[in-house]
């Protein structure tokens, strides 16, 4: 990014100069992420949907994305330049890699993703706002880990769980009572398809599943063997059986009172 | 005051050809050849942390010899244009040939100019494509130039000698293994056509593989799996391996 910000600083999202604005922007905004470690790994899912005011944008939008090999990014905010950031994210890992030759820790990587929402605060504060969730494998402690940020780039592990986007708090709520420490991978992604389907139900800029049009959440998780993108298929099982018990529990699975 | 020496530009030329190819020559030698699969480089580097070979990008790899600082920068700054070009346009428009081409204006530039010394490099720089139809293989010498090269090649040390037994013996859809044993074959020869042993330690191993899934093509062949494929290509190179090492001794700063 120092080098891209050297030679052709105009490829940088924060260095174009923005037209003076009137009022806040109509851009594509609303989701929910959502993410929880478990035995092994983390699992990091979020909705399909783009809104611009009442209208829905896009139905299948991707939210979630590899970093690299063991670390990944789901994004809030304004679509177009959540994207273009993750991509400048993307590189910038691929880069320290290929000229250091050994792989950022992922401190180093939470660090990095921190200054560039940094960067955007001008823009954020003219309601182009980036809200990231990052998730990775750490590679020495062995274990998943889960970093959230403010708009302006001040980052915090988060622990089990966390949850980010206009339907954060619904999720979290949900993954208060469904979440465990010691989770297998299929339950972790399991219980954020349920807390994603509970965010859905309650905010307007959430999707939920469309089963009609077969649209699920993108479900990720990251272990020692990498990051791996659940394929439709696997995502359509757990979304399925979520359903057909909520056809009995529309409110989800009841946990006991004490 | 002495009067300057009048030197011919071509005496000039010569005369820095002559030093970046002698220093080239004393260091020790890189093999890339063709294999099914991709494309193989093979460096003899004791060394863990200083390599020859290295990604540049999706599909591209890059291997050098001569002075590891000089070919270090351009490494770096190769990795730098690739990245830049892949971000600016798309990642399928970062190709070899772009990439070569920038190294033999920055190596002509270097060489031409009286203001510094010749890099004392040689480079190679290779793209793996769909089929062993659509591989790329480019030596860049010293002075800028670029040679298309097909099949294997080798650069540093005496070069020479060892492209001459590697085009006798070099085929079309080697496997692996075979062309692993052919490009450590080629470096143990030495100058009297007799042979060293070259283990596993001494070698620097790496491939730009064409069947991975991911779009990273580049890998290197480490520990357990370098000793297990010098182990399967066959009889009596890997007996000598087991024997005492070779003993040169190294240089530091030219490889």
């Amino acid at each position: 990014m120092d080098f891209l910000g050297a030679h052709q600083p105009e490829l940088l999202p924060g260095n174009r100069p923005l037209p003076p604005v009137q009022g806040v922007i109509e851009a594509p905004h609303g989701t929910t992420i959502v993410a929880a470690t478990f035995a092994g790994g983390v699992a990091l899912a979020g909705d399909r949907r783009a809104t611009m005011g009442n209208v829905i944008a896009q139905r299948d939008i991707e939210k979630v994305f590899p970093a690299d090999e063991y670390s990944a990014v789901g994004i809030a905010g304004t679509a177009g330049l959540a994207v273009e950031m993750v991509k400048l994210f993307q590189l910038e890992l691929e880069h320290f890699e290929k000229v250091e030759g050994t792989v950022l820790s992922l401190e180093g990587k939470a660090n990095r993703l921190s200054t560039m929402i940094r960067g955007n605060l001008g823009m954020a504060m003219q309601g182009l706002a980036v809200v990231p969730l990052f998730a990775g494998y750490d590679v020495d402690r062995e274990k998943g880990r889960i970093f959230s940020y403010d708009v302006t780039g001040g980052r915090s592990e988060e622990r089990g769980f966390a949850a980010t986007g206009s339907g954060s708090t619904f999720a979290r709520g949900a993954l208060k009572k469904l979440y465990r420490e010691d989770l297998t991978e299929e339950q972790a992604a399991t219980a954020v398809i349920q807390s994603l389907y509970d965010a859905a139900d309650d905010d307007s800029a959430t999707g939920g599943p469309d089963l009609a049009r077969r649209i699920y959440p993108i479900v990720t998780v990251i272990t020692e063997d990498g990051f791996r993108r659940f394929t439709e298929t696997e995502v359509a099982e757990i979304v399925r059986a979520v359903h057909e018990r909520r056809l009995e529990e529309p409110d989800g699975p009841r946990a006991a009172l004490l | 005051m002495t009067t300057p020496f009048y030197v011919s530009p071509q005496q000039a030329m010569a005369d820095r050809a002559e030093y970046a190819r002698k220093g080239i020559a004393r260091g020790r030698s890189v093999v890339v050849l063709q294999y099914s699969d991709g494309i193989l480089f093979v460096a003899e580097n004791p060394s863990r942390a200083l390599h020859k070979v290295s990604e540049i990008y999706d599909r591209i790899a890059f291997a050098a010899v001569g002075k590891y600082n000089e070919f270090e920068n351009l490494r770096i700054g190769g990795v730098r244009y690739a990245d830049l070009r892949g971000y600016t346009y798309d990642r399928d428009d970062v190709t070899a040939r772009g990439l070569a081409n920038v190294y033999a204006q920055t190596l002509g530039t270097i060489f031409s100019s009286a203001a510094e010394k010749p890099y004392e490099v040689e480079l190679i720089v290779a793209e793996v494509g769909e089929g062993p139809a659509d591989d790329q293989i480019y030596r860049l010498p010293h002075d800028g130039s670029i040679v298309d090269e097909h099949g294997s090649v080798a650069v540093g040390g005496n070069a020479d000698q060892i492209s001459t037994y590697l085009d006798q013996r070099h085929r079309d859809g080697m496997t692996l293994a075979e062309a692993l044993k052919l490009a450590v074959d080629s470096l143990a020869r030495d100058n009297n056509g007799g042979e060293r042993s070259l283990t596993a330690e001494q070698l620097e191993v790496a491939v730009l593989d064409r069947k991975r899934p991911q779009a990273r093509k580049f890998k290197r062949v480490l520990g357990g799996q370098l000793a297990r494929l010098l182990e399967g290509a066959g009889a009596a190179a890997e007996s000598d391996a087991e024997s005492e090492e070779s003993g040169d001794s190294e240089e530091s700063g030219e490889e």
